[in-house]
């Protein structure tokens, strides 16, 4: 600091004094770090128009009936107690996305971790391409209809047919529309098209892992690759676990695509339903806003509630 | 950055594999047993490619083939050739949606790379007020379900009168959660000796942003710039355009596929094209992932 050359030296334990609780202070960490503000400044001026301020107006439509076309009307709590008292629906909903979730979420994380760790063992255009691959039931957009003849209800759907041939069937199935298999197949489906973000941010996350721990590692003793995964590259991209672990988090608990295309919304008895086709009926179907923007609301609960569970654990990777 | 490399040219010819003098702790056995794995799971996930590939060299009437087969028999372009006859009849030149999506995707991806990264800088590498409430922010955001964000978001872009302009489908794009977030976890991870010895050669932040923190964190934007590509590519954009001069590519293919049974054959090329060109975009982005110097060699 400048200002300690200049004072005499009976002062300057007084004088130091002054400048830490000056330091302290809000304002002049405020000032010292200006250049940051400036950074952050065009991102967060345009993430609060148009994230910021759409979520906290949605939050309050909550508490709205709100059709899209009056004015909305403040009705207090009544669309969640509505939601939780008696939207039997909104139950069944609840069921198949906890289940979804939790079986989905932490297999498709498992999954992109494992796929992303063998292809880094390639270079070159093969490993893009291996890449590409696995990446291909998220990039190419016609993903669904591929299971949608695999899963086709007459004799001519892949399953039914491969099934008779082996004589395991005697008639074919409807799959989607007998209400036990729509889960099951949905969390199939869904792992199948799991290898996106998080399988992505992982393939570049191995890459940025120090090449000489590998070799520190070897010669401390690690044995084979599974040591060497969990001992030093784990530990050493915890960021991109973490990146990975909370994208899983939002699409496990928003699965509602999958439902859409393979089983319909509604589907059989509410089968396929989860909580994101429950607020797809009312947001975008009946155009109740309110009562889907509480529905958002609880399913943003439900996600943070997981995401703080889900740090602490990922906090141990490595020990 | 890449002239400082050559050193490594000889060893990258060819070789599909990293030398193996690199190689260690592999055993025979583990290659054996995970690459079984990815071979049994990779000829599941291709389908999808295969299907589209497939699907737009089918003439007519293996395209309405019942039961539908997933390899084609007598292959054709034609499918191409009407589709080009079709582009070539639109109210609207054809090379105007290009032109459009080209500003729209470019825009939207390159301005989002750099604001988020451009703000995952300090929030990553710095300490100062409201850092971690801002970054909070940005996470949890990212758990709030886009539908019923849609309305207010149409109001504020009502009321700022950018409505019906690129802008209102570049802005938003800017500012999505998901790329500061990945930008910020890649941050985090550079040794802070890096940007210290940059400070002392009296480089200020901009310059260590641009000049020491962007390049080594190469493969972050690159996947970035796939993820953002690809959002960007597939929007339509008819929530906020409504002149037909303003629209972009995606939006005029999908008229064209929506045109019924007649239309079939030209839609099976575009669904090719749909998929083709953010394909291309990540063959390009993935290849060069590799190409990075990381921070080997720094150390802590």
């Amino acid at each position: 600091m400048a200002e300690n050359g200049t004072v005499s030296e009976v002062k300057v334990s007084q004088e130091a004094l002054d400048i830490a609780k000056k330091q302290a202070t809000l304002s002049y960490r405020i000032k010292r770090n200006k250049a940051c503000y400036f950074m952050l400044a065009p991102y967060f001026i345009m993430f609060f128009f148009f994230t910021v301020v759409p979520v906290l107006m949605s939050v309050a439509f909550s508490f709205t009936y709100y059709n899209m076309l009056e004015w909305p009307e403040f009705i207090g709590w009544k669309n969640y107690i509505k939601l939780f008292l008696e939207d039997d629906i909104f139950m069944k909903a609840l069921k198949n996305t906890l289940i979804l979730a939790v079986v989905t979420g932490p297999v498709s994380y498992f999954l992109c971790l494992l796929f992303a760790w063998i292809i880094n063992e390639f270079k070159g255009w093969l490993r893009a391409f291996l890449t590409l691959i696995f990446y291909a039931p998220s990039i190419c957009g016609n993903a669904y209809i591929v299971w949608t003849l695999i899963l086709s209800g007459d004799r001519y759907g892949y399953l039914n047919g491969f099934l008779m041939d082996w004589g395991i069937l005697d008639e074919a199935i409807v799959w989607m529309k007998t209400e036990q298999y729509v889960l099951p197949f949905l969390i199939v489906v869904q792992l199948w098209l799991s290898l996106g973000t998080g399988f992505l941010a992982f393939i570049a996350g191995l890459q940025t892992v120090d090449k000489s721990l590998y070799e520190a590692a070897a010669l401390d003793g690690v044995k084979n690759r599974w040591q060497e995964l969990w001992y030093v590259t784990l530990p050493a991209m915890k960021p991109q676990l973490m990146f990975g672990a909370v994208m899983q988090i939002t699409q496990a608990f928003a699965i509602a695509d999958v439902s859409i295309q393979l089983a319909g919304n509604p589907s059989v008895n509410y089968a396929g339903t989860t909580v994101v086709t429950h607020l797809l009926d009312y947001g975008t179907v009946r155009f109740e806003m309110g009562y889907a923007s509480a529905i958002a609301t609880v399913l943003f609960l439900l996600m943070v509630g997981s995401n703080l569970l889900i740090q602490r654990l990922l906090r141990r990777v490595g020990e | 950055m890449s002239k400082q490399k050559d050193y490594l040219k000889p060893y990258k010819k060819r070789k599909f594999f990293k030398p193996r003098e690199k190689k260690l702790n592999r055993s025979m056995a583990g290659n054996t047993l995970l690459f079984a794995i990815m071979i049994l799971c990779g000829i599941a996930m291709i389908l999808p490619l295969v299907m589209v590939i497939n699907n737009c060299l089918k003439p007519l009437d293996e395209l309405y083939q019942f039961p539908p087969k997933i390899f084609v028999r007598n292959p054709t372009l034609e499918n191409f050739s009407d589709l080009f006859m079709v582009m070539n009849d639109s109210w609207v030149p054809f090379s105007r949606y290009i032109l459009n999506t080209i500003i729209i995707t470019g825009g939207g991806m390159v301005g989002h790379v750099i604001v988020a990264s451009l703000a995952a800088y300090p929030l990553a590498k710095h300490n100062f007020p409201g850092k971690n409430i801002l970054f909070q922010m940005v996470v949890l955001s990212m758990m709030f379900h886009w539908t019923v964000t849609q309305t207010p978001q149409y109001m504020i872009i009502s009321w700022l009168h950018i409505n019906n302009s690129y802008w209102a489908l570049i802005l938003p794009a800017c500012s999505f959660g998901m790329g500061l977030y990945l930008m910020k976890q890649f941050m985090e991870q550079l040794p802070d000796s890096l940007m210290e010895s940059a400070r002392l050669d009296g480089a200020n932040e901009w310059q260590i942003f641009w000049k020491i923190v962007m390049p080594n964190v190469k493969p972050a934007w690159l996947t970035l710039a796939i993820f953002q590509f690809q959002q960007m590519w597939a929007n339509t954009g008819s929530t906020f355009l409504r002149d037909e001069q303003l629209k972009p590519l995606q939006y005029s293919l999908q008229q064209i596929s929506a045109g019924g049974m007649a239309r079939a054959g030209a839609a099976a090329a575009v669904t090719f094209i749909i998929a083709a060109v953010p394909i291309t975009f990540f063959l390009i982005c993935q290849r060069n992932i590799l190409e990075t110097m990381t921070s080997s060699g720094m150390k802590d």
